[in-house]
């Protein structure tokens, strides 16, 4: 048996977890895409398999306050800005998302831990949707991730016109139990049927079977001067777009900036595509585009699993796919890299 | 000290020495007038002016010093040059220590070592020369071979001749680019001027210095009969967070910040050369 939420209860659901925490779910943009936003009575959960950026600007904000500054004469004084965090939900989390923060985790919660992410974690609590209509640009599963499965703290899957849902954590479980009886007891027999269903569909997707064959941590001396790089490279406008909406880019910058009250030091997004990124009194390492190309796709296909134990940085999320604006994407630097090699 | 490594502590410059026309040594001090942490030699510390900026530097000075931290810093950018028109008592923000030292307690122990600095190369150098000063019976015999452009920019002068050339079992050569009036001393680039020295096989060498200057002498020592395995250095790359997150300094797998910056040539053999 697994507990069932029917489509019309949606909105009573959210609305419950609304008093607990703040939730937040997808919505349409009017560009076409979708964002998360905070739920309020009224407001409409997007359809949309994805939301133009990933969630990961819950734990990794695109910019976040670090630190404050008060000046006088020659002396300093430093204010820790943080305040305490809000519990919150995400609602309409995908499989390949609910992975990027397994990656994130690995980044920002090893020694030393970022305890500006940490404390953002901790309070988070995420709610998983499994994928019923996955699209063109779907590879999760080169990544060994089952789009049916989230495996969030609790998972939602589409299934008789409503929801089934499980809770894979501890978190999640008291997070149900919480919302006492608004869901129903039912056989688990639809929602199987639905996973099976969306599993039928990503076998028959076009990138259905790209694979990682030819890349991991041993691999760089195969990759790092593979000929492919300039011709894939060269179009490259260095607009950082697939760093922006991608799931599992954790690079960033510190700047200060002047309030007029004092100096506030933030972080925010950075992009290894940038030709500042690297750049300091003395040089830059990453003297042309094709470096700083070639940077962010060995950091996710080479360096990243080499610190962590053979995990890709990529979760086949497909949002580059989209969005690069002269169709560049990993994938394509994956085939062609793959197939120099094998004709070597 | 807090356990948030993006949030600096308070640190007062308490001394500025002027060492060449584009070197000053800074001492920081915490408010309290005690030394803001301790560190190993080769390691560096996220140092800045808020609104201006942030940026590595390596801890000139020896962990054997427990009064005070000293940082030579050559005037070369936006955060350096404010540094260079600080007055004393200024407060900078400093946090650290970060990076992996020389291998002082472990490699190095009992060897003879050979240290090569060309300009303000000598600042992460500087550290680890007077922590095996300070430690003499640990070590072997001590040779620093030391170049600057001219004269004037060898940075500080005084402690070379009045300290280190008065040492036992430490020999000191000195070289500067070009003849100039009053130096009576070696003409030559580094790395000739190492093959010409002709050092003993067994030595192990530390070298910081312009990266051409690294590439030739390197070449050099190769030459000569040294093996990579026998030769550190320190690196410098972008820095931003100092813990292996932001990713900036990435090179291949290691992040300088935090697997370096001091990496021995074999090591640095088995990454990307991208730095």
């Amino acid at each position: 048996m697994m507990l069932y939420l029917s489509s019309d209860k949606l909105d009573l659901f959210l609305e419950k977890a609304s008093e607990k925490l703040n939730v937040y779910v997808p919505v349409d943009d009017t560009n076409g895409g979708a964002s998360y936003k905070k739920w309020k009575p009224g407001t409409a959960v997007s359809k949309a398999l994805h939301t133009t950026k990933s969630a990961k600007d819950f734990f990794f904000p695109q910019t976040e306050n670090l630190v404050e500054f008060k000046m006088s004469g020659k002396n300093i004084e430093i204010i820790d800005p943080r305040r305490e965090t809000e519990d919150y939900a995400v609602f309409g989390v995908r499989a390949c998302d609910v992975r990027s923060f397994g990656i994130l985790d690995k980044v920002f919660l090893s020694d030393p831990v970022d305890t500006y992410y940490k404390n953002r974690r901790e309070h988070g609590l995420i709610l998983g949707l499994s994928c019923n209509r996955p699209a063109e640009t779907c590879f999760c599963g080169t990544f060994g991730i089952d789009a049916a499965e989230p495996m969030a703290d609790v998972d939602f899957t589409e299934a008789d016109n409503g929801y089934f849902i499980g809770a894979n954590t501890e978190k999640g479980t008291a997070f149900i139990e919480s919302l006492g009886d608004i869901f129903e007891d039912r056989g688990a027999a639809p929602a199987e049927e639905a996973k099976a269903k969306t599993r039928e569909i990503m076998k028959k997707l076009p990138l259905a079977n790209l694979t990682t064959d030819g890349f991991g941590g041993d691999k760089l001396d195969e990759l790092f001067d593979a000929a492919g790089w300039a011709d894939l490279s060269e179009a490259c406008i260095a607009c950082g777009t697939c760093t922006f909406v991608c799931p599992t880019c954790q690079c960033y910058d510190i700047k200060d900036y002047d309030t007029g009250h004092g100096i506030c030091r933030f972080r925010c997004w950075d992009s290894c595509m940038y030709s500042d990124f690297t750049k300091m009194a003395h040089g830059n390492p990453r003297l042309t585009q094709k470096e700083r190309f070639r940077q962010r796709f060995m950091h996710k296909l080479v360096y990243f699993p080499s610190n962590n134990d053979g995990e890709f940085g990529c979760v086949g999320c497909g949002r580059c796919l989209a969005s690069c604006p002269i169709n560049m994407n990993i994938v394509k630097v994956m085939k062609k890299l793959a197939k120099e090699d094998s004709g070597k | 000290m807090t356990n948030e490594t993006l949030i600096p502590y308070l640190g007062v410059v308490t001394d500025i020495r002027i060492d060449t026309p584009d070197v000053k040594t800074f001492r920081v001090l915490t408010p309290d007038g005690v030394k803001p942490f301790d560190h190993m030699p080769g390691q560096c510390a996220m140092l800045s002016i808020p609104g201006v900026g942030e940026a590595m530097f390596s801890i000139t000075s020896s962990p054997t010093n427990k009064d005070y931290m000293e940082f030579s810093i050559k005037k070369c950018g936006c955060l350096t040059d404010w540094l260079h028109m600080m007055d004393v008592g200024q407060q900078i923000t400093i946090r650290g220590p970060y990076g992996k030292p020389f291998p002082v307690e472990t490699e190095l122990k009992g060897k003879d070592l050979l240290f090569i600095a060309g300009g303000i190369g000598l600042a992460p150098l500087r550290s680890v020369i007077n922590y095996v000063r300070d430690n003499r019976a640990n070590y072997g015999s001590v040779q620093i071979v030391y170049g600057a452009r001219s004269k004037d920019d060898l940075v500080d002068y005084n402690e070379i001749i009045n300290e280190w050339m008065t040492d036992d079992g430490v020999e000191v050569n000195l070289t500067i680019d070009r003849e100039q009036e009053g130096w009576d001393g070696h003409v030559g680039f580094i790395p000739n001027f190492v093959k010409e020295l002709n050092p003993d096989l067994k030595k192990t060498v530390l070298m910081c210095g312009p990266p051409v200057m690294i590439k030739f002498t390197l070449q050099g020592l190769m030459e000569l009969g040294f093996e990579k395995t026998q030769v550190y250095t320190t690196m410098e790359l972008k820095m931003k967070c100092g813990v292996g997150k932001c990713g900036r300094c990435n090179i291949g797998d290691k992040y300088v910040c935090k697997d370096g910056p001091v990496f021995r040539f074999d090591e640095l053999d088995e990454l990307p050369d991208e730095y």
